[in-house]
């Protein structure tokens, strides 16, 4: 049976950047596993011969043609940014990256 | 931490073996982005062009660029891949300012493209030797936002801590082409991974689908190398990024070869890890530990429906493809009747298709050699560009060739000629008018010049009356001084024999 532990989700945590403190660490590690859980019981009745579906809709290449259209306003666009600097979104640095 | 101390690379490959792989990054040439209809125009002003699909605005839905599929496709035929009848696209989870959406569009384990080989001569003191590099895959997925961290290009600030971002090229189409681990070739491991780089460069330019300037970013490439002792298991490879020129590459290969050989002479351990390349050291430095794959949480993209091309499709893309680089330098080889080392420096120079076009324009092929491989790959290499940047046409050298026919150009006047037109100063006539470079026929004038020579130098006259013919060479030289060159040197010494009644 599928379950979730606190480290995994501690891990999971860390790959979203999202800051838990233990207890959070303790409730959401809880609540994802009944999801968890619950969601495994497909896997009671699927067989081998039932490949994964990921595309509900039997359709294939669906394309749009190379033509350029217009795009945003800078203006509009970097309203919508939480800090702005020379025209460019100013994030906060990532550490230990280049 | 700073591994200061390298085993030098002949001594290295004594002991150890390499074995290396290369993930190449091409940006595809399309007008329009891979998933929507921004521009990919490059150097335009930071986030001009941006939407709602490449900004990952909510409710905003991707679309395929059928010219960047097809483009993948016919990379794949050149590189003699297997085109997948049916793939996905696949979100590549990571938390990072370059992608907005907080995931990468791009393929996991169903490449449009796999199990192809791209075949790559290198030279070695033995002469020309051919290396297949065997080709895993080739996939699609789009570029990356820029970041640019406080500190400008030299580095950061010390405690700045933000970084600015432009998604211009966030959603360019992007192809990786990955090859599968290249064993086997030892000390000429450098060279073979150049060749590989080189090889599909011009490969993609045949195909017109990118413009490949590695300086401005549109081919990139990663190292991944490790080394064992003959006969046992191959070692823990690392990944060097950053490498971005065709030196660059060598040098990368060669310098992790000396690095990890100089751990393991230590009885240390190679740590997979990602390094990052130093143009200006030519070293790589440690960068942050390896992010696993299954911590992308790869899953199949739900927008995007999957790509299924029909042996119809793949079989008019074929109908398409180009000469490929190699067939067409074995070719030019003979019809130019030219030997292995001129075609070496042909194709090291990036003249091959440059001279291919002047004779094409009405040139000689051997003037047509001569002025790219000389002159102009001189003013080239100066000036630090590229030959086919220099903006000199083949149509500008049919003209000059010529104008040097008529005899109303000399070789030496040529020469100022094309530094006029790759100064900007316009074309042929324009430069020769402006500059005053014709060559000066007018006899009267010639002869004018050669008296003044003449009675400058007495002594040289009367030798020449005597018979020393060999002494004209002295007044034909200062008469082509006094003419700043624009004389015909050869006719010059005929006036000049007739003028004091001397025959050869
Ligand atoms: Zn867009």
């Amino acid at each position: 049976m599928t379950s979730i532990s606190r480290d995994e989700v501690a891990h999971l945590a860390h790959l979203a950047r999202l800051d838990l403190g233990a207890e959070e660490l303790d409730h959401y590690a809880s609540q994802l596993d009944v999801i968890l859980q619950a969601v495994a019981r497909i896997s009671e009745v699927t067989a081998d011969d039932i490949p994964a579906m990921s595309h509900p809709v039997p359709m294939t290449n669906v394309f749009r043609e190379d033509v350029v259209t217009a795009s945003l306003n800078r203006a509009d666009v970097l309203s919508m940014a939480p800090a702005v600097e020379d025209d460019r979104f100013k994030v906060p640095r990532i550490l230990d990256e280049e | 931490m700073s591994q200061t101390t390298y085993v030098p690379f002949e001594q290295a490959l004594k002991v150890y073996e390499p074995v290396f792989g290369l993930e190449t990054h091409v940006e595809l040439g399309t007008k329009s982005k891979m998933w929507c209809g921004c521009s990919t125009d490059f150097g335009a002003d930071a986030n001009t062009q941006v939407c709602p699909v490449c900004l990952g605005l909510p409710g905003s839905m991707p679309v395929v660029n059928r010219v960047a599929v097809e483009s993948t496709i016919r990379i794949g035929l050149a590189l003699n891949c297997s085109i997948a009848t049916w793939c996905r696209f696949a979100r590549k989870n990571y938390f990072y300012p370059d992608m907005p959406k907080d995931y990468q569009i791009s393929q996991y384990d169903e490449p449009l493209c796999f199990d192809g080989y791209l075949d790559v001569t290198v030279e070695t003191p033995e002469g020309p030797q051919v290396v297949r590099v065997e080709i895993e895959r080739v996939h699609m997925e789009e570029d990356t936002g820029k970041l640019t961290h406080a500190g400008g290009a030299t580095g950061r600030i010390h405690g700045a801590d933000y970084s600015l971002v432009d998604y211009n090229r966030a959603g360019i189409p992007l192809i990786e082409i990955v090859t599968k681990p290249v064993s086997g070739t030892g000390a000429l491991a450098p060279a073979v991974a150049r060749a590989y780089v080189s090889e599909l460069r011009d490969v993609m330019r045949a195909l017109g689908v990118s413009d490949v300037r590695m300086e401005e970013g549109s081919l990139r490439c990663d190292v991944n190398l490790s080394l064992n002792r003959p006969g046992e298991q191959w070692g823990t490879r690392s990944e060097t990024k950053n490498v971005n020129s065709l030196r660059s590459v060598e040098r990368a290969v060669r310098s992790e070869i000396e690095r990890q050989a100089s751990v393991l002479d230590l009885g240390d351990r190679v740590i997979q890890e990602t390094r990052h390349f130093h143009e200006d050291t030519g070293r790589s430095t440690s960068g942050r530990s390896k992010e696993q794959a299954e911590d992308y949480r790869y899953f199949p993209e739900p927008d995007l429906v999957p790509v299924a091309p029909s042996d119809a499709w793949v079989e008019q893309l074929r109908s398409t493809m180009p000469e490929m680089p190699s067939v067409k330098r074995a070719r030019l080889q003979a019809e130019w009747n030219i030997n292995e080392f001129e075609l070496a420096s042909l194709v090291n120079a990036g003249a091959l298709d440059l001279v291919e076009a002047s004779i094409a324009a009405g040139v000689d092929s051997v003037a047509a050699r001569k002025w790219w491989t000389g002159e102009l790959l001189r003013v080239a290499n100066d000036t630090g560009v590229e030959l086919a940047d220099l903006q000199v046409s083949p149509g500008q050298i049919r003209e000059i060739e010529e104008l040097i026919a008529l005899g109303a150009l000399n070789d030496k006047l040529a020469r100022q000629v094309f530094e006029g037109i790759i100064h900007g100063e316009g074309d042929v006539a324009s430069v020769i008018a402006a500059r005053g470079l014709a060559v000066v026929s007018d006899d009267t004038a010639l002869l004018a010049a050669i008296d003044q020579a003449l009675s400058a130098q007495p002594d040289v006259a009367d030798k020449i009356r005597s018979g020393k013919v060999q002494a004209a060479g002295a007044i034909v030289g200062a008469v082509m001084k006094s003419t700043k060159g624009q004389a015909d040197a050869a006719k010059v010494r005929i006036l000049l024999l007739e003028r004091l009644g001397v025959s050869e």
